[in-house]
């Protein structure tokens, strides 16, 4: 063993020690003394209150400043929900005669299969066509139709959104590095710890939902696009200024064109994200799929939730694909000629097919809005098949869960709370000096100081211990899903269709069902974290796995290794700086759940997120989320920083 | 003097003629073509009562939104005017940010709806032949090992509500001595989960459960007889069965209130009118909420229902 591991194994035996003397240790060292608390909830509720009452610009307040990028953004939302959903009505609610009906389900399917062929073929339309068909046979028209609304309206805003500060971000780098730890933030803070001051800002309505939509969908587009500039080639950033571009031109027809396909590459991350949203969304007056997703599961209607929120994942898989296509597809220049109908057939169809089916359905309803008696539903199915599993295997699983919970998740949340705040501290800014020397000590001390004076250091801890288990049982299970991905190509598809699934489908479709399965608990919360959380450990393994050059694996197999030994001495310890980063991912995705794991009643820091939403406490709610957001940080750096050494004494670079 | 200014404004004389065309009376009473906002939360009751309100105010003219808003968080949004009307308000989970926010002056109580809140810890039916002296709350200790999980043994297993729904669970257990750990469950979906779950296997559940809700329609079960709740018993030890503690006693049953903006009387007197007279009671409710939530109609085609059932009733709370 090395110097440096007996030593980090002398402080866990330490720490050992210092847990089982806990009963004896003064007061003051088990739950930081309310001597160096903080209110830093009340600061910031004291600051919302004079922001969202008192603030002004000098001519309008801050309060009407907001309220007019709500009627501005509300605007195009209210105009795409009348051409997806509502139409042309005369009244409102239940007087609502409808004077031009919204494009039909026929017209809108066609114009997906038209998009999937300009983006790339006819296959890809079709499958287009097909997962929007889906919607409408399995009845979850209407809704994925609010859905894709907000999602039309959210996604350019984010797009626009993070290329503006993107590029700001790359022209200076002052902003840059102003600019980096709001991202963080935005990135790890949960979304429902800032939900609340976009009601107070915003007002209520499905307004706030899409900016708290945007803030969530927006970091990556920020980030690609400082990449993507930083990266056009040197020769043709010298060419633009030979030929005398102003620096507007200089962006406008070189840069941005030149990094069109990364850019895209972003725009993909935001429509992804931006569904994810879709649940949170719905709690704060989103409607559409989310909404029928919590609704269906807040009367225990399992199947009908399933089944809404299979749609949601089918509307990601769909614009995923199409996005994807387009960003492989940005760059080719148009060469086609004749009259603009000639040069566009597929649009003229489209606006054909959106005229002669919007005045067709007129007579005939079935072509204006897929008949309900045609639709098709599984709901039965998926509430039997959890009854079953209820009914026939709940004793094999209770007992598999205690035993789980009472070897290995209990002693490690007593063992974790037992700690003395300042042992850890220390603890954690010994392993920032031993990874990154002063400047990630520091922010490792700042940070739990941090944690240390809001009052919330048990809360703190039994995040750490959740999502700390959470990550290592979706190692255990990802990284070998992923070595089997690398290795077989079959697997590889079929894990991977598994992983998108789970990514997509949103958590509480499953939540239910574990419930009813392990009761109310931190052993559901678990399964819920580890589920959503496994991609990336599955992902980048097999990424890693993958790239390993094969003149490595050549060299070991002639030294006569087998095929067992090629794997432990060669593959795995090449691919271990993208293991790494995938238990990075991982942990960052556990964080992030940490809110919909209050649901099922833990006693984390995501349960006083979710309290104070639900008592709209500004403060309290904005602490808790930052203190979830410095987990993230000092989780983030330490093992970026640990996965760096590692590039560096495999001899790659980083 | 206010009658006769307005019937002079152009505007009334629109109307009048829209009225003339339409044939419909009730138009004339429309004091503002605005959108009354009425609030909704999660759960089917709130939506049908909500929902004919809605109706009721736009079967006399006024044009109405529904925006979801959370529980307690609307209260802000009450209180600016950026939402008007709250259909439900239980005096027994609301209370407390109901005061708080009529106390600002921003908002005012529309009165009761007429349905009556009840909470409390409820168990199903078949628990009765395991633990025979229930529903008496003295019977829980006896029956504590059957309640109870590997995780709470020896003591039994109460799952109660998400912690902001407040409740005083802890506090009950202690001032009662009750061999019992509260486990706080994070939404009421969760709970249900494991009532059904629970149901389904015919296994032992102790849980906090509350009407009007379809789950007491859909699971046999009973209540809990708790001493009865009075004031004095939560904020005065020496009352009630430990002369030392306070909470040793039942949750109180309350009414559900209606509340909403403070300006919303000035601005359409006559919704303000029909909104205070809206009266629903818990049978015909606990009716309406099963036919959604466990038949499956739809929320609309219950709420037309009981339009078309009750067109006396309504037409009542409109009428000038």
């Amino acid at each position: 063993m090395t110097r440096q591991g007996s030593v980090w194994l002398g402080l866990f035996l330490a720490s050992l020690g210092l847990a089982l003397l806990a009963p004896r240790l003064p007061a003051w060292a088990l739950d930081p003394p309310d001597a160096i608390l903080l209110d830093m909830s009340g600061w910031v509720s004291a600051g919302m209150d004079w922001l969202v009452n008192r603030a002004t610009f000098g001519l309008f307040t801050v309060k009407e400043a907001t309220r007019g990028i709500a009627a501005m953004i509300e605007l195009p939302y209210d105009a795409t929900r009348i051409a997806l959903v509502d139409g042309i009505t005369e009244g409102r609610g239940r007087r609502a005669t409808t004077i031009v009906p919204p494009i039909s389900w026929i017209a809108v399917i066609t114009a997906m299969v038209a998009l999937g062929i300009y983006a790339r073929n006819i296959w890809l339309g079709l499958l287009m066509g097909v997962l929007f068909a889906y919607l409408a046979v399995f009845g979850q028209w209407e809704s994925a139709m609010v859905t894709l609304a907000s999602i039309i309206i959210a996604v350019p805003m984010g797009v626009v959104g993070g290329l503006a500060l993107g590029t700001a971000a790359y022209l200076s780098p002052r902003f840059n590095r102003a600019m980096s730890p709001m991202l963080d933030l935005m990135q790890t803070v949960p979304t429902f710890a800032y939900l609340v001051p976009i009601l107070f800002l915003f007002g209520f309505g499905p307004v706030a939902a899409l900016i708290a939509t945007v803030i969530y969908a927006m970091p990556p587009m920020v980030r690609i696009t400082t990449m993507a500039l930083n990266a056009v080639p040197a020769e043709l950033k010298e060419f633009s200024l030979m030929v005398g571009c102003t620096g507007a031109q200089r962006l406008r027809k070189v840069l941005l064109p030149t990094a069109l396909p990364d850019l895209m590459v972003g725009v993909n991350q935001v429509i992804m994200l931006s569904l994810n949203m879709v649940i949170i969304a719905s709690m704060i007056g989103a409607g559409g799929l989310g909404f029928d997703v919590l609704n269906a599961l807040r009367r225990l209607d399992i199947g009908k939730g399933v089944e809404a929120g299979v749609a949601i994942t089918v509307m990601a898989v769909a614009l995923d694909r199409l996005s994807q296509a387009l960003a492989k597809r940005a760059g080719v220049p148009d060469l086609r000629n004749g009259s603009w109908v000639q040069r566009h057939p597929k649009t003229t169809l489209v606006v054909a097919v959106i005229v002669i089916t919007g005045l067709v359905g007129l007579v005939m309803p079935w072509v204006q809005t897929y008949p309900k008696e045609a639709m098709i539903s599984t709901r039965g199915f998926w509430a039997d098949l959890v009854k079953n599993i209820n009914v026939n295997y709940y004793d094999q699983l209770e007992s598999f869960k205690n035993l789980l919970l009472l070897n290995v998740l209990l002693p490690t949340k007593r063992f974790l709370l037992a700690l003395p705040w300042p042992w850890v501290m220390a603890l954690v800014t010994l392993a920032g000096w031993q990874l990154g020397r002063g400047r990630l000590a520091l922010l490792c001390l700042a940070l739990t100081a941090f944690l240390a004076t809001t009052g919330l250091w048990e809360q703190a801890m039994t995040t750490v211990y959740l999502c700390g288990i959470s990550v290592v049982i979706a190692a255990i299970i990802g990284i070998p899903l992923g070595i089997l991905a690398a290795s077989n190509a079959t697997a590889g598809k079929v894990i991977g269709g598994f992983i998108d699934t789970l990514q997509t489908l949103p958590s509480f479709v499953y939540l239910i069902p574990v419930v009813m399965l392990f009761r109310v608990g931190d052993f559901s919360a678990m399964i819920a974290v580890v589920l959503y959380a496994l991609a990336p450990a599955v992902r980048y393994a097999a990424h890693g796995l993958r790239s390993i050059p094969s003149e490595l694996i050549e060299a070991g197999t002639v030294c006569g290794c087998t095929r067992w030994q090629v794997l432990r001495r060669i593959r795995l310890p090449m691919a271990l700086p993208d293991i790494m980063l995938g238990i990075n991912q991982t942990i960052m995705l556990a964080l992030s759940m940490l809110v919909i794991t209050a649901l099922v009643g833990t006693r984390d820091l995501g349960q006083q997120v979710y309290a104070a939403l639900a008592t709209a406490d500004t403060g309290a709610g904005v602490v808790a989320g930052v203190s979830v957001a410095a987990i993230a940080i000092i989780a983030d750096r330490l093992i970026a920083a640990g996965a760096n050494r590692a590039r560096a004494r495999l001899g790659m670079t980083s | 003097m206010t009658l006769f200014s307005r019937s002079l404004t152009p505007k009334s004389f629109a109307l009048a003629t829209a009225l003339a065309l339409s044939g419909s009376i009730a138009a004339a009473a429309v004091e503002s073509e605005d959108p009354i906002k009425l609030t909704l939360h999660d759960w089917t009751g709130q939506f049908i009562t909500t929902n004919i309100m809605a109706a009721v105010l736009e079967e006399a003219g006024y044009n109405v939104e529904l925006v979801q808003a959370d529980y307690l968080a609307q209260f802000s949004g009450l209180e600016s005017g950026d939402l008007h009307v709250a259909m439900e308000l239980w005096a027994t989970t609301a209370a407390d940010a109901l005061n708080a926010s009529l106390a600002t002056g921003n908002t005012v109580s529309f009165g009761e709806n007429g349905l009556q809140a009840i909470e409390e810890w409820w168990y199903p039916l078949y628990m009765k032949e395991k633990c025979p002296g229930l529903p008496n709350w003295e019977a829980l200790n006896a029956c504590a090992d059957l309640f109870a999980t590997a995780e709470t043994a020896p003591k039994g297993r109460y799952l109660g509500g998400p912690v902001t729904w407040g409740g005083y669970d802890d506090e009950r257990v202690e001032a009662l001595g009750l061999n019992y750990e509260v486990i706080h469950a994070g939404t009421d979906a969760a709970m249900f989960a494991e009532v059904e779950s629970a149901y389904q296997r015919q296994a032992p559940v102790l849980v906090w459960i509350y009407a009007p809700h379809w789950a007491p329609l859909k699971y046999k079960g009973e209540w809990v007889e708790f001493p009865p709740y009075s004031a004095e018993c939560y904020t005065d030890p020496s009352v009630g069965v430990n002369p030392q503690k306070a909470y040793d006693c039942g949750k109180p049953r309350g009414p559900v209130w209606k509340a909403g903006w403070a300006g919303l009387a000035n601005k359409w007197p006559g919704a303000a009118k029909a909104i205070t007279a809206l009266k629903l009671d818990n049978d015909e409710m606990g009716l309406m909420v099963g036919k959604v939530d466990v038949d499956g109609m739809t929320v609309d085609d219950v709420v037309d229902e009981w339009m078309d059932a009750n067109k006396d009733r309504w037409s009542a709370w409109i009428a000038n």
